[in-house]
């Protein structure tokens, strides 16, 4: 059993009984959440005659269903539209605050209440949404949850859980050149297996996590979920307060000093025990494509999608249907193969330094001839920094289409989708069967930079070699 | 859409009923329910669209599809069954069209506390023997099975395995404690003193 973890720290702080089925009713920090998973938590609280318990500790914000091309009300997708309509009626009703469209602070959760200064180290963070791990980078104890949990947390600002084992996924050296943390979590994914963190905590140390960014973290910690791991952390450093330190939700000055105190004492201790331990090089890792229909058929751009008899025999099942539901055939090389639609955005890579590594790829290049090229930006601020910059233009000058922010195509709830058996490459999380929209439409997961090299080369490229 | 029963209710003892085989690890929630249907504000309609493009790509030949099993209300599954999103639309599905129960080798987390707050059984057992029971239950669509939450058993009188669910789980589902809004909610003043305790809610 874990003991002086982090994730042991933020749990006995947040405990607030024990329940007679043996789970645990957890306190819950920050509730965010979106138009899809929570009209109908509302209306079981209605049923139940409840009301929000903490409507102040509850953010929302629309993300999910939003169309990128043009967000003028009424949406011309009457569903779309309702789901919105319903989504401020309910937070009017409770008092709850809604980062709206064109409010300045819309965008995906995830993007929103990192850059807000809302997601905080020591908290624990639930929301309707698999990705909510992202938040895990602050070293905030995050995890996705149902609509009756929604309903759960509204009601009563806690959860009944139970907690989980901790690893610790240490990495050592640093990440290379052209290799980003989006590499090297899906690296971890395709070497552990998309299951191997059910019923684990994933604590990211060691010096390739120390150095990266806040942003990076997130990448990192987002995509735990696809390694079955419900949440996903990293201790918090400097890197971390320094990122949080004068944004609009974060701690006033005259009490900064106390916050960052008490935020540096949640770290694990230098004497944690672990419930597991596994160890990378990020120095070893290569940019990395997933070429088959789950997050953990993953290869290094320069390697050849695997032949079956070389799997373990579990795994070989799947990847038969991966072959045939790709097109791809065992023993060919993923350099090279051909994409239709190239895709920059999402809770993943949807941030500012993401746009920054794809702009720096497509700057004085142009997408090739016939790919559908387009940069969602993951949140209004992301957009108006990445517009600061003039990155729009450097995308629009090299025929990528600049949207307005959204989780537009990573899950294809709005507009933008796959047609028929196209295939991307997506700087999105999910690679599953009809993911993108269209039942029969193919999706290769890579870097935002890596993405920019495949729209430009209109092929998987590795991004290295681009002089 | 085959509902035979009401959605589950109070203390679950067993589930008895048909049994249906779906096969192959990692079926993730996009495949249960697909993004598109979850343009919705209530769940009530997606029964009929469970697998929706499995179904279609399969053209009739789907389990959900063949009329043999139209009423099954137990699912039996491989590994990792319902990764990825964290739609709770995905048991809703399963639950509109049918199923009370599931039996597999693993779930993906959420998907396990989804079924939990809907009454729904996630039961386990080894990977050979569910493989086993997948044969005995494709072998006579007919057999009715019972999975018993008490005697933790899989049965239909001749095939018997014995099968898991994590203790908590288990507790709540046999005493009627699966809903837990109403335990949560009760412990108010418990949680008002943690919140008293946190440096986060108290100017650090």
């Amino acid at each position: 059993m874990s003991s002086g973890t982090l994730y042991d720290k933020v749990w006995d702080l947040h405990c607030v009984a024990d329940l007679p089925g043996g789970a645990t009713q957890l306190f819950i920090g920050l509730h965010l959440i979106h138009e899809v998973t929570s009209p109908q938590a509302f209306a079981a609280l209605d049923d139940k005659g409840l009301p929000v318990r903490c409507p102040e500790r509850t953010v929302a914000t629309v993300d999910h269903i939003v169309p990128t091309i043009s967000q003028e009300r009424p949406f011309s997708d009457p569903l779309a539209e309702q789901m919105l309509s319903t989504l401020e009626r309910n937070c009017a009703r409770h008092g709850i605050t809604l980062n709206g469209l064109g409010s300045g602070r819309q965008g995906i959760v995830h993007v929103i209440a990192p850059e807000l200064g809302l997601t905080q180290p020591g908290m624990t963070v639930a929301c309707g949404d698999s990705h909510t791990s992202t938040h895990g980078a602050f070293g905030a104890i995050a995890f996705g949850i149902g609509t009756s949990q929604v309903r759960d947390v509204l009601a009563s600002q806690s959860l009944a859980m139970s907690k989980l084992k901790v690893r610790r996924i240490w990495v050592e050296n640093r990440l290379t050149d052209g290799v980003f943390a989006k590499d090297l979590i899906l690296h971890v994914i395709r070497t552990l297996g998309v299951k191997a963190g059910v019923g684990y905590a994933y604590e990211f140390a060691g010096p390739a996590i120390e150095v990266l960014s806040m942003e990076e973290r997130m990448t990192l910690c987002n995509m735990a979920i696809e390694g079955g791991a419900r949440c996903g952390y990293v201790n918090p450093d400097q890197i971390t307060f320094d990122y949080l330190k004068g944004r609009a939700e974060a701690p006033a000055a005259e009490i900064w000093d106390r916050a960052v105190a008490w935020w540096s004492s949640l770290a694990s201790n230098d004497d944690a025990s672990f419930d597991d331990e596994i160890r990378f090089d990020a120095a070893a890792i290569a940019p990395t494509v997933t070429w088959g229909i789950t997050p953990g058929q993953g290869i290094g751009v320069d390697e050849r999608v695997p032949i079956s008899d070389q799997l373990d025999p579990a795994d070989r099942p799947i990847a038969e249907e991966a072959y045939r539901y790709m097109h791809l055939a065992p023993g060919q090389p993923i350099e090279g193969v051909p994409v239709d639609v190239c895709f920059i955005g999402s809770c993943t890579n949807g941030r500012l330094s993401d746009l920054q590594a794809a702009a720096a790829v497509a700057r004085g290049r142009h997408v090739a001839d016939g790919i559908k090229a387009f940069v969602v930006p993951g949140s209004e601020q992301v957009a108006r920094a990445a517009i600061k910059e003039g990155l729009d233009q450097v995308f629009r000058e090299a025929g990528f289409e600049w949207r307005e922010p959204g989780c537009s195509m990573c899950l294809a709830m709005n507009p933008d989708r796959l047609e028929g058996s196209q295939i991307s490459a997506s700087s999105s999380n999910r690679n599953f069967k009809g993911r993108q929209g269209s039942s029969s439409g193919r999706t290769l997961l890579m870097s935002p930079a890596m993405v920019a090299a495949a729209a430009i080369a209109g092929r998987v490229s590795d991004v290295r070699q681009l002089s | 859409m085959t509902e035979t029963t009401a959605f589950p209710q109070g203390p679950i003892g067993r589930v008895s009923g048909r049994g249906l085989v779906l096969r192959g690890d990692d079926i993730d929630t996009d495949r249960i329910i697909p993004a598109r249907f979850l343009k919705c504000v209530s769940f009530e309609a997606l029964g009929e669209q469970a697998f929706a493009d499995d179904r279609k790509e399969l053209a009739g030949a789907h389990p959900f599809d063949q009329p043999e099993h139209q009423g099954a209300s137990i699912l039996v599954v491989n590994d990792n069954f319902g990764c990825g999103s964290s739609r709770e639309h995905a048991p809703q599905a399963l639950m509109r069209w049918g199923i009370r129960a599931v039996l597999g080798v693993s779930y993906a987390e959420i998907f396990q506390g989804n079924c939990l707050a809907l009454g729904i059984p996630c039961a386990t057992a080894m990977a050979d023997q569910i493989r086993a029971l997948q044969d005995a239950v494709e072998a006579d669509a007919t057999a009715e099975w019972t999975l018993d939450l008490h005697a933790l058993s899989f049965s239909d009188g001749s095939t018997s395995q014995t099968i898991s669910l994590a203790s908590g789980s288990l507790d709540m589902l046999r005493t009627g404690q699966w809903d837990a809004t109403g335990q949560l909610v009760a412990r108010d003043a418990e949680l008002t003193r943690t919140m008293e305790a946190l440096p986060y809610l108290n100017g650090f």
